[in-house]
């Protein structure tokens, strides 16, 4: 039952915002996203810290095609729901010193994504899964398109063809399942699904693996799906690439931990290699561009690829510390993302500029804007003792597992993002302030709030991991050895 | 059957209401005469049947597509109210409609050839006049003479056919023709005759490469006219299709599905393809709506236990969607006069709520969930690919992504352009309801699509 209140309350009340007038707007998306917080705040608390799918909830849906609303929490998922529902009052806070016009519309926009959000972590049926999957793909557009910056209509609709048809491979590829599900009847739910995938022969899980592959390669993204990446972070309001990068790129990465290993152990096996390769090489190639970067937002865009690179090679490695590395980093990212590109945005409304050159010697001016954009900074380059450190270190233990060579390759993005990251603070922060910089306005109480927040929860995750590693461990041991089950080891 | 009765006698009464001068009357009186059409269509279910000896069947296939072509005709009326006020001869608006609404229960309910072909003229009719009913636009008389150049030219292949089939089976009633084909050696005139029949049929749904008409057609007719043929027209095309297909001429499976895989192919990428090159918006849906008859098609060819359910709820998914698009665009065309693309231009400023609709409708027939149109896609690529056409799966995926592009052009321009006038557009209160009804109805047959698919 909370799994389904989890779902629907943003929903509800997003579509009641619609109806809302005038200021209060803000704060009523607010409460109602920390509300949601709550309850899944309330799920953590009740959960076993096993491998069991917990707060289960299964009714017919469309029966004669064997489809069902069957939702439920696992470990896997409860991590991605409080990653979720901690980030959407953030992103909402980061928007209060904006003033969008049409607010209410804006703010439901975000409460209705994070409903498809949570219900993609959360479904356990291959049709609702897919629903939701392409559900989320709406409001972002929306986003994107009524409130973003110059040339949004072109770039953002480069976005939405290609993340749908990456969506209809996927698509084709449950439908494919499905209909070797075993059984009479044929049926989506994920069990079903899974014998169907075991069962096929290395060529056809080849081509499950395939299809799906390339679904969520183009959501995270992989190189060489990744084009519309950069223009779409860069042109979409804040809000709206914090969704996109904090959140919505997870939806990738968890659907390859929760459906493609599962679906095509043996593809993976087989073809893993390629696409492994493909992640690493997008690593090394997406932080070269993001030295080269002059555009600060644009800079993290491509520091995003290479990031989510590293977490793709580690769940594609199919080992414990892969996957176990790549739930803590998904996480950790989403985090320090957000941070980022709120420092972005900080830096943009007070100078009209994101030019990495052009700024500089803000510290001098605000020296607590700096410490805090310095705590977030280490966080996303993996200093130890911050939140980015242990996921990246198990990350590259099991890419290390997998290949010495991809690992040293893949290590290669530890050392290229302390260059970039560390070049544009010297740049942005530090040197001689200039005409641009001198008068950078003091930290308002919510942007402080925000910055705060994140940098807590950057220290805190990075000091003591346990209660989190506790939470995912025992689904991710099970995964990997339902895994090695299946592939016969 | 009752169901029928009731529509030809209310075209009759739609006629004597000139003598008798209750015009104003007529209206109410046709949207209830459908309410109790509907009801009294409700009790043929599970009571198959057969009457004036096998000629026509009244099994679930009718009663369901009966059931979906009255639900559409009266969102149609609600919809084209100005359509019958505008003229003093309104009453031949309303028989010639109702007539072909006859003609459409007909074509879903044929038994036999005969009926068939009466069915396809008593709804074809009625329409190439009301396609030509703006009588001071030239290009609704274009629109006319041409529907019924090729509607009449496609007959002609039609009943070639149907006489062709009949010297080789020495019937016309579908069953027996079906023993007949099951039965072994059938002479090869009768292959032609299927070859011709196919050749008619795809004309009357418009399917590649016979939909040339179709674009010019449904540009010149005005607005609501055009929203009957792409809604019912094309619903009673495709059930009567179907019918013929999956019964008659099932056993000769293997010497049209060829010509229908090439068919399929050839509908989807033309009608989308040209699609995304029109400025009209009334064109560019003349080609969606050529495009959705591929999608149909893939089903017919299926051939399997998903085929008839697959294209009941397309059909619904489409007419309902059409309507909501076309109803949308009328009111913009007469507003703004024009019905460019760039006339959507600043609508979700000025009227949020017919963009909001707009979009939906949109988001429908684009197949993006949770919309109807999503499921319905969903649906016919599952019956393509229990059919093995693993190909044509591929095909209709691109075909959708081309999709996607021209529909987000309206969407685009209603969002993201800038209106020249910030002019409010007057909406009628009664087509407000209808929108939002009708978007009600798309976003609840996406989520809730069991209630129509497990009716066949």
């Amino acid at each position: 039952m909370i799994t389904v209140l989890l779902i629907f309350f943003p929903l509800v009340a997003g579509l009641l915002l619609l109806f809302v007038k005038g200021p209060q707007v803000k704060n009523i998306a607010l409460g109602s996203s920390i509300l949601e917080l709550t309850i899944a705040g309330f799920a953590l608390i009740k959960f076993h810290r096993d491998a069991t799918t917990q707060f289960e909830w299964n009714c017919n849906w469309i029966q004669s095609l064997g489809i069902h609303f069957h939702v439920g929490i696992d470990g896997i998922s409860m991590l991605l729901v409080l990653l979720t529902t901690f980030l959407v009052p953030l992103i909402i806070l980061t928007s209060f010193k904006n003033d969008y016009k049409n607010p209410s519309a804006f703010y439901a926009l975000i409460l209705i994504m994070q409903m498809a959000l949570v219900g993609v972590f959360v479904s356990l049926d291959g049709f609702l899964f897919y629903v939701f999957w392409e559900l989320a793909l709406i409001p972002i557009y929306f986003i994107c398109l009524l409130w973003g910056g110059a040339d949004r209509a072109r770039i953002t609709f480069k976005f939405f063809v290609y993340t749908l048809a990456g969506s209809l491979f996927m698509l084709g590829g449950l439908i494919y399942l499905y209909l070797h599900t075993p059984g009479g009847e044929h049926s989506f739910d994920i069990a079903a699904l899974y014998a169907a995938g075991q069962k096929m022969d290395v060529t056809h899980q080849g081509y499950v693996f395939w299809a799906m592959f390339i679904a969520f390669a183009v959501k995270m993204p992989i190189f060489p799906f990744h084009t519309w990446q950069p223009d779409t972070y860069t042109t979409a309001p804040t809000q709206g690439t914090m969704m996109l990068s904090g959140i919505m790129l997870k939806m990738g990465t968890f659907g390859v931990i929760r459906w493609l290993l599962p679906l095509a152990p043996l593809g993976v096996e087989h073809y893993g290699r390629v696409a492994i390769g493909l992640a690493v090489f997008g690593i090394v190639y997406a932080s070269c561009i993001a030295i080269a970067q002059k555009d600060f937002k644009r800079l993290i865009a491509y520091s995003s690829i290479a990031h989510v690179g590293l977490i793709a090679a580690g769940i594609l490695s199919m080992n414990t510390q892969g996957v176990q590395g790549a739930m803590i980093q998904m996480l950790s990212h989403g985090v320090n993302v957000v941070g980022l590109f709120f420092i972005v945005d900080i830096i943009q409304r007070r100078t009209n500029t994101r030019e990495i050159e052009s700024l500089g010697g803000i510290r001098n001016v605000n020296p607590q804007f700096a410490v805090l954009f310095l705590i977030i900074l280490l966080g996303s380059v993996a200093l130890p003792l911050t939140n980015g450190f242990v996921g990246e270190f198990l990350l590259l233990n099991g890419v290390y597992q997998f290949s010495a060579g991809m690992a040293a390759f893949a290590g290669l993005s530890v050392i290229l993002g302390a260059v970039y990251m560390l070049r544009s603070y010297q740049s942005i922060m530090l040197g001689e302030t200039n005409s641009i910089t001198a008068s950078f306005a003091p930290l308002e109480t919510s942007e402080k709030a925000v910055l705060i927040i994140v940098c807590a929860a950057i220290i805190a995750f990075g000091v003591f991991p346990k209660p989190l590693t506790d939470i995912v461990a025992p689904s991710v041991d099970q995964l990997v050895a339902g895994l090695r089950v299946a592939l016969g080891r | 059957m009752k169901a029928l009765i009731l529509l030809s006698s209310l075209g009759v009464i739609a006629l004597l209401a000139e003598i008798f001068s209750v015009k104003k009357l007529l209206y109410p009186i046709v949207l209830l005469g459908l309410i109790t059409a509907f009801v009294l269509n409700v009790f043929d279910w599970d009571a198959t049947n057969n009457i004036y000896y096998k000629m026509m069947q009244f099994d679930n296939y009718a009663v369901a597509f009966t059931g979906l072509i009255i639900v559409v005709a009266f969102l149609w009326f609600l919809m084209a109210e100005g359509f019958f006020k505008e003229e003093s001869n309104q009453t031949d608006h309303f028989a010639l409609v109702l007539f072909s609404l006859v003609g459409a229960v007909m074509m879903v309910s044929y038994n036999n050839m005969a009926m068939l072909f009466l069915g396809i003229e008593i709804l074809s009719i009625p329409m190439y006049i009301l396609a030509g009913s703006n009588k001071t636009d030239i290009s609704s008389n274009e629109s006319a003479f041409k529907y019924l150049i090729m509607g009449a030219f496609a007959t002609g292949f039609l009943l070639f056919g149907i006489a062709l089939i009949y010297g080789a089976t020495g019937s016309f009633d579908l069953s027996e023709i079906a023993n007949a084909v099951s039965s072994g050696t059938l002479s090869s005139i009768f292959y032609v005759g299927v070859l011709l029949m196919l050749i008619g049929m795809a004309f009357k749904v418009s399917a590649a490469p016979f939909h040339f008409w179709a674009p010019d057609v449904y540009q010149g007719a005005p607005t609501v006219v055009t929203a009957f043929m792409a809604t019912i027209v094309k619903t009673a095309a495709f059930a009567a299709f179907l019918r013929l297909f999956s019964t008659a001429f099932m056993g000769a499976h293997d010497t049209w599905t060829n010509i229908v895989w090439v068919m399929a192919a050839l509908t989807l990428l033309v009608g989308n393809i040209t699609a995304v090159f029109q400025t009209s918006t009334k064109r560019m849906l003349a080609y969606s709506s050529v495009a959705h008859a591929g999608y149909m098609l893939l089903a017919l060819l299926a051939g399997n236990s998903y085929s008839n359910s697959a294209i009941l709820f397309y059909a619904a998914a489409y007419s309902i969607g059409s309507i909501a698009t076309f109803c949308i665009v009328n009111i913009i065309a007469s507003a703004k006069n024009g019905d460019g693309i760039d006339s959507f231009n600043g609508l979700g400023k000025t009227n949020p709520m017919l963009a909001i609709v707009m979009t939906i409708a949109l988001l429908s027939l684009a197949g993006i969930p949770p919309t109807a149109g999503f499921f319905a896609k969903y649906y016919i690529l599952t019956s393509a690919f229990v059919a093995g056409n693993v190909g044509l799966v591929l095909i209709a995926i691109i075909a959708s992504l081309i999709g996607v592009y021209y529909y987000f052009r309206i969407i685009i321009a209603m969002y993201f352009k800038e209106s020249a006038t910030s002019e409010v557009v007057e909406v009628e209160s009664n087509h407000k309801l209808l929108l939002v009804f009708v978007a009600i109805l798309i976003v609840v047959m996406g989520l809730f699509p069991d209630c129509v698919i497990k009716l066949l």
